[in-house]
């Protein structure tokens, strides 16, 4: 008996996530209305005691379980790790803003931490079938969270683009995935890299099903041209789903990506490198271009997403340990980014009003020094200029793809991120050298501003001492591999 | 007891500094705000001190050396280290920073301790760029250190700040970004390491270095600036506050000078020799075209950023000479230059605290009321000029006469600037102070005070102290000079 349990040890963090939120599911509807911190404590207690089931199993190696469709390496629990801290600050970023519109249900917990589950299944999957299984219970929770808000005409026609899309996309993955596994007999990504190693002469409809693929991919991760949901869907969502939708599954992404095309097609570098270049330049070009126009901040943050998403295929097309190690510092570092950034919009926002015009910026510097240096970190840190992390973020991807002799697409990553550094700019010169038309006093709880504080010293800390969390990718990955 | 770690002292004191100036807050407590920066720039100069008192001009080599891991992940150290180019560089950074945050003391009432504290902070950083070794490390201070020049023209600057602010920054953050990838292709080539040293023996190909030395050339073209890549300056260097202005002339356009004697030269001395043309040519074309256009300028801090410009010349040109005269004359104009249009700056910033135009038409017979002004402006007006007994005239001299050993006609069309420096300088001198009082507003205006004196006076002393003994900063510079330049004349060719 104790042995069967055992069989399950890797997953003991993903059970003990789907029995807590049956759990919240079941209290949060006994409970009142003015009692829904009990879902909200419970939530960061899920994610605190899944935190703890996955320090305490942390993997030093790969631990296949389930009969290979799961596995527990060091890349999925670093990764599942990052993942815990995220949503607990999303939680936290997102409560006061929730709370005044009318959004803070248990359905949002819930929704949030199923999300998260489809998330872990997602990075820790090493089979066709569990992968596209977190995927798709991701992006379920991911459509209904945007919904959420049911009385709002954009959040809704959000929610239907997502899902017509997301569906589209999802189609086009299995398409993939269903010629892959028609030429290597299996779903298995270990088996399929073996038998793709061997050599296969059914060529042609391999490369078929890599389009298929990394289309889906390129859809799921919002890469140019495959973006078009990205700025409507980050537009319309109420402000909390666009921080969550914005930072964790960018993880996820990164995990799914790295696990088809760097573990299961590793063999077929070649044919997918091209594929992503184009992608890469192209969103890093579309994405920092279109961002110049927006006047929303929701849209132009959408956009510079985007262009991030560029840059990390950027490390992941290196096909190397080291870029498949400079991807993550860069997803990583862009979730910390991106948390802040959503994040003070909500912070700055209050009941009946919305901070996500640009002009709402202007003259924060008066308005609250520390918030104004805070966001100037944090846009510095995107456009990466040290001494901010961000800096290192690209410094990692570009030498990855110099290493493959790519200079040439180095270049024209350093020309896109000039023209991205000039919207980034402006937030700064809107926050410092403005004068503000709105000078209400910012109504936000100690601890939201403690959390926001750390998020963007974070981004500094990190940026003068990188080696950490470098070396803690460059591990995950090396032992994962 | 700090002996080994003069150079972390002489970056991280200011910036230590700066934080705790910004820790005073709101303008209720300007006046601790600028005490502190005061004392915190004065702390800065001090610990810089014992880099000249301890310099050994017998060696090239680096001195006060620090090298200890940083990112071992990207084998980047945080190394530094001077030598008699590096090192003179530092010490007139930190006391040109004495200088600005005296000179920003009444000017400055709005949002005080920010001022003071992004112009420490940036001080630390510039230091740095001196001082790395490594480039990673250096690329971090050199891109960081527009951050706060980035907020002091934007916050504090005049009307058309905001456009300044951008230009500036995206000008020279474009040509940055083409250097970090040049730094990381020569990452590879040597072999995995980012320590400039290293660098300097690893051996290139010609097309590889011809592309590193044209991203080189717009990474520090665009900070010294060069001609055509100047634009920015005229427009930074009217907008920004007096401070600003000081900091950009007399520091960051030195920062584009010494990029070129550490990485330019050294790194790509083939492409060097092959395309010394392009830099002379550019050189020359700012030397006297740039001169041409002071003279037309109407706006008297434009003026002088011209005059910037045209005396930056000289620098670029004097090292693409390949002869210790030109690259000490070239060093010696750089520190010069450093002094007087700092003290230039700090002119037109007493000028305008008083009746707010930089206008030349608004001025006029401010001998009558200012004459104790007139005669300090006068001795740097001169020295702007080139003339002998001045510091101006030491680097011009020396350059020219580098040249004369090179081309005649290189040293016949750099020499055009004695006239054409003289021309704009005296001429606009002539029409703010001489003749009899513009306006009324200049009726007015009351002579400088001892603050002012005091700044003014500083400088004097510098300008007229290495006009007439320039041996000490030669000597400095000399084993440097002579053994950087035995190294650039062998080919690194595979």
């Amino acid at each position: 008996m104790r042995d069967s349990l055992m069989h399950f040890a890797p997953a003991f963090p993903e059970i003990f996530v789907l029995a807590m939120v049956s759990l919240i599911l079941v209290v949060d509807a006994a409970v009142d209305e003015d009692k829904r911190f009990i879902a909200y404590v419970l939530s960061l207690a899920t994610l605190a005691g899944a935190a703890v089931l996955t320090v305490r199993d942390f993997s030093t190696m790969p631990v296949q379980a389930l009969g290979g469709l799961f596995v527990d390496d060091p890349l999925s629990d670093v990764l599942k790790l990052f993942m815990y801290l995220t949503t607990a600050v999303v939680l936290v970023y997102g409560r006061d803003y929730l709370r005044v519109r009318g959004l803070y249900k248990g359905e949002f917990f819930v929704l949030a931490l199923f999300a998260l589950l489809g998330m872990m299944v997602m990075v820790s999957a090493s089979h066709f079938l569990t992968l596209y299984l977190g995927l798709e219970l991701l992006s379920l929770s991911l459509y209904a969270m945007v919904a959420l808000q049911r009385d709002s005409s954009v959040a809704t026609e959000a929610a239907m683009k997502y899902f017509v899309l997301g569906a589209l996309a999802s189609g086009m993955l299995l398409y993939g995935m269903s010629m892959v596994y028609g030429v290597t007999g299996s779903l298995a990504l270990g088996d399929m890299a073996q038998t793709l190693a061997d050599g296969s002469d059914l060529q042609i409809p391999l490369v078929f099903g890599i389009v298929f693929i990394v289309a889906g991919l390129a859809f799921k991760l919002g890469a140019v041209p495959f973006h078009m949901w990205v700025p409507d869907v980050y537009h319309g969502a109420p402000t909390a789903m666009t921080l969550f939708i914005g930072s964790a599954p960018k993880i996820a992404a990164f995990a799914f990506v790295v696990r088809i095309l760097g573990q299961g097609l590793e063999s077929q570098v070649a044919e997918w490198r091209d594929m992503l270049v184009i992608l890469a330049v192209l969103s890093m070009a579309v994405g920092n271009i279109a961002a110049i126009a927006q006047s929303n901040l929701k849209r132009m943050l959408a956009y510079s997403t985007i262009s991030h998403m560029g840059f990390m295929l950027l490390g992941i097309l290196a096909g190397s340990h080291n870029g498949y190690g400079s991807a993550m510092f860069y997803v990583l570092v862009y979730a910390l980014m991106s948390l802040g950034g959503f994040g003070m919009i909500l912070l700055l926002s209050r009941a009946g009003f919305e901070a996500d015009q640009l002009d709402d910026f202007k003259g924060l510097n008066r308005r609250s020094p520390w918030l104004a240096f805070v966001m100037l970190l944090l846009m510095f840190s995107m456009a990466g200029i040290p001494p901010t992390v961000g800096f290192y973020a690209k410094l990692s991807v570009l030498q990855a793809v110099v290493e493959i002799g790519y200079v040439w697409l180095a270049v024209a990553a350093v020309l896109f991120s000039l023209v991205g550094a000039f919207y980034y700019l402006r937030i700064v010169k809107l926050m410092y050298f403005d004068t503000p038309h709105d000078t209400s006093p910012i109504a936000a709880s100690p601890d939201i501003r403690v959390i926001m504080s750390a998020n963007g010293l974070a981004v500094l800390a990190l940026g003068i001492l990188p080696q950490p969390l470098m070396a803690v990718c460059v591990h995950a990955i090396g032992a994962s591999f | 007891m700090f002996g080994q770690s003069i150079l972390s002292l002489v970056i991280w004191v200011p910036i230590l500094a700066g934080i705790v100036v910004l820790a005073t807050g709101s303008d209720r407590n300007a006046p601790l705000a600028r005490w502190l920066a005061l004392a915190g720039s004065l702390l800065g100069l001090l610990v810089a001190i014992p880099l000249a008192t301890g310099f050994d001009t017998a060696t090239s080599a680096m001195q006060f050396v620090e090298k200890k891991a940083w990112i071992p992940a990207f084998n980047v150290f945080y190394h530094l280290g001077v030598d008699g180019i590096s090192m003179p560089l530092v010490l007139l950074n930190s006391f040109v920073t004495v200088l600005v945050v005296i000179a920003g003391w009444q000017v400055i009432q709005d949002k005080v301790a920010q001022y003071m504290a992004a112009f420490l902070i940036m001080s630390g950083l510039i230091n740095g760029v001196f001082a790395a070794l490594d480039g990673i490390l250096f690329y971090v201070f050199f891109e960081g250190m527009l951050i706060p020049l980035y907020l002091i023209v934007g916050v504090w600057g005049g009307p058309n700040r905001v456009y300044a602010a951008f230009k500036f920054f995206l000008y020279t953050l474009l040509g940055s970004l083409l250097m970090l990838v040049s730094f990381i292709y020569l990452y590879y080539q040597s072999g995995g390491s980012f320590d400039i040293q290293t660098w300097h023996k690893t051996t290139l190909g010609m097309a590889a270095q011809t592309l590193i030395f044209l991203s080189f050339l717009l990474a520090f073209g665009v900070k010294v600036p060069m001609w055509p890549v100047h634009t920015w300056l005229p427009d930074a260097h009217v907008e920004a506050p007096t401070g600003g202005s000081v900091v950009l002339a007399a520091i960051t356009l030195k920062v584009g000078a010494y990029g070129f004697l550490r990485f330019i030269l050294p790194i790509v001395p083939d492409a060097a020799h092959e395309l010394a043309w392009l830099v002379i040519t550019l050189s020359l074309i700012a030397v006297a075209y740039i001169g041409l256009v002071a003279l037309v300028q109407a706006d008297m801090k434009k003026l002088i950023a011209y005059s910037s410009i045209a005396h930056m010349g000289f620098v670029t040109l004097g090292f693409f000479m390949f002869n210790p005269l030109g690259w000490e004359g070239g060093l010696v104009q750089m520190i010069s230059h450093g002094f007087v249009s700092a003290a230039l700056f700090l002119c037109i910033g007493v000028m305008y605290d008083r009746l707010h135009s930089r206008q030349i038409k608004d001025y006029g017979g401010l001998v009558n009321r200012m004459p104790v002004f007139a005669a300090f402006f006068m001795l740097f007006a001169m020295a702007n000029s080139g003339l002998p007994a001045t510091s101006g005239f030491v680097g011009e001299f020396m350059v020219i006469m580098a040249a004369t050993q090179v081309n005649f006609w290189f040293a016949f069309v750099a020499a055009t600037t004695l006239i054409f420096g003289a021309a704009y300088t005296l001429w606009m001198y002539k029409r703010v102070v001489f003749g009899s009082v513009g306006n009324p507003h200049v009726e007015e205006m009351k002579d400088v005070n001892a603050r002012e004196i005091l700044l003014l006076g500083v400088l004097a002393l510098a300008v007229l102290g290495m006009g007439l003994y320039p041996k000490p900063f030669t000597d400095v510079m000399h084993a440097s000079v002579v053994d950087l330049l035995a190294h650039v004349a062998q080919s690194k060719l595979p």
